[in-house]
């Protein structure tokens, strides 16, 4: 009968993490607010995205007991767990649903997720590294927690942008690399400008007792820099384009040791 | 292990060469390996019908200066250690290719 439907109103937003626009659907207006907030320089139109999430919000507490991300292709769809979400994708039909409570968290990491599974087909990856670009040129700064992150991004200097204190993003392109602009922040809570720039460096970073760059080559460069990809799937035809996306960009991109004390001086290394 | 032992690189794995070395990756658990020149002498050798002690005398003696039982004795240890990762195969026969490609 008119005037007595009950469907609950439905709301989406765009959130375009390099380059690549996800749609996101669901029926709690507070949450969409949470999410353009969150998101901030990310959001863009949801019609010209190119894969679509639906989440559907779950009261507060855990979705399942499991505390660690589990990630496996089941029948051609992707299955996403972790014990604050349940998440499930069809890339081929470019849609999926998440089941998680009303946190930016959850979905946060299931967009980290969802982006290294599309990456890694296109030779790209999403990396444990801070990265800026100055001069046109990005450079990327990698490390685990601890290594520097933070404090190399604290030091930029003004004419550099910051794309990411934490996650960088990385997409192979025509002639190259590129590194692209992240909402993934750390402990600099600070979202990277949502630009791109083809990637002049990778620094391997560590602090010591003076600036210092050496160069890093051959099985040394891969090795550092598989070790800070970000990798989530158990899938056996995904670890070996990770590991071919790591070697075609070891032996194209040059690879360095930064030492560095925690002063500014060390971006006069950085051009 | 005998010296009639067959080793076959197993199909899940990732693997590239750089220079003289071998980077391999398992693709089951993501374990990395960096083979030196010596051992991924064997591991290119590692056909699935060539006996071991073939690939040593026709790949490690002369390339590399070392006497056959040694060399022997170093690449069934390497064999194996590779083998309990899961990225190279051993048996007392040689292997068909389903059976490479099914493990």
């Amino acid at each position: 009968m008119p005037g007595l439907a009950t469907g609950a109103e439905r709301f989406d937003v765009g959130i375009a993490i390099g380059g690549l626009p996800i749609r996101i659907c669901l029926n709690d207006a507070e949450f969409l607010r949470v999410l353009q907030e969150r998101y901030a320089g990310f959001v863009t139109s949801p019609s010209g995205a190119k894969f679509e999430f639906e989440i559907d919000l779950a009261p507060p507490g855990l979705i399942s007991e499991d505390e660690d991300v589990r990630v496996r292709l089941d029948s051609g769809r992707w299955c996403l767990d972790r014990g604050d979400f349940h998440a499930e994708w069809n890339a081929s039909a470019a849609r999926g649903r998440i089941r998680q409570t009303a946190n930016p968290y959850s979905i946060d990491a299931v967009l980290r997720i969802v982006h290294t599974l599309l990456l890694a087909e296109e030779g790209g990856f999403l990396v444990h590294a801070a990265s800026a670009v100055r001069n046109g040129r990005a450079f990327l700064f990698a490390g685990v927690s601890g290594a520097g992150k933070t404090t190399i991004s604290r030091l930029a200097p003004e004419d550099a942008v910051l794309l990411t204190d934490e996650i960088s993003y990385v997409r192979k392109q025509e002639g190259g690399y590129s590194a692209f602009g992240t909402p993934f922040t750390g402990e600099l809570a600070k979202l990277g400008e949502n630009i791109q720039a083809p990637i002049a460096a990778l620094y391997l970073l560590a602090q010591g007792s003076e600036n210092r760059i050496d160069p890093v080559r051959g099985t040394e460069a891969i090795r550092a820099l598989l070790s800070n990809i970000l990798f989530f799937a158990e899938d056996a035809e995904l670890v070996r384009l990770v590991f071919e996306a790591a070697c075609e960009f070891a032996g194209r991109v040059p690879v360095y040791r930064l030492t560095f004390l925690p002063d500014a001086r060390v971006w006069e290394m950085i051009s | 292990m005998n010296s009639k032992q067959y080793v076959a690189r197993s199909s899940e794995i990732a693997a590239r060469r750089l220079g003289d070395e071998m980077m391999i990756m398992s693709a089951r658990d993501s374990t990395l390996f960096t083979l030196n020149p010596v051992a991924t002498a064997i591991w290119e050798g590692a056909d699935g019908s060539t006996p071991l002690d073939q690939i040593v005398e026709r790949r490690i003696c002369t390339a590399f200066e070392v006497e056959h039982d040694v060399a022997l004795r170093d690449a069934e240890a390497l064999a194996e250690r590779l083998a309990e990762h899961g990225i190279l195969l051993l048996s007392d026969a040689p292997f068909t290719r389903p059976e490479r490609e099914s493990k």
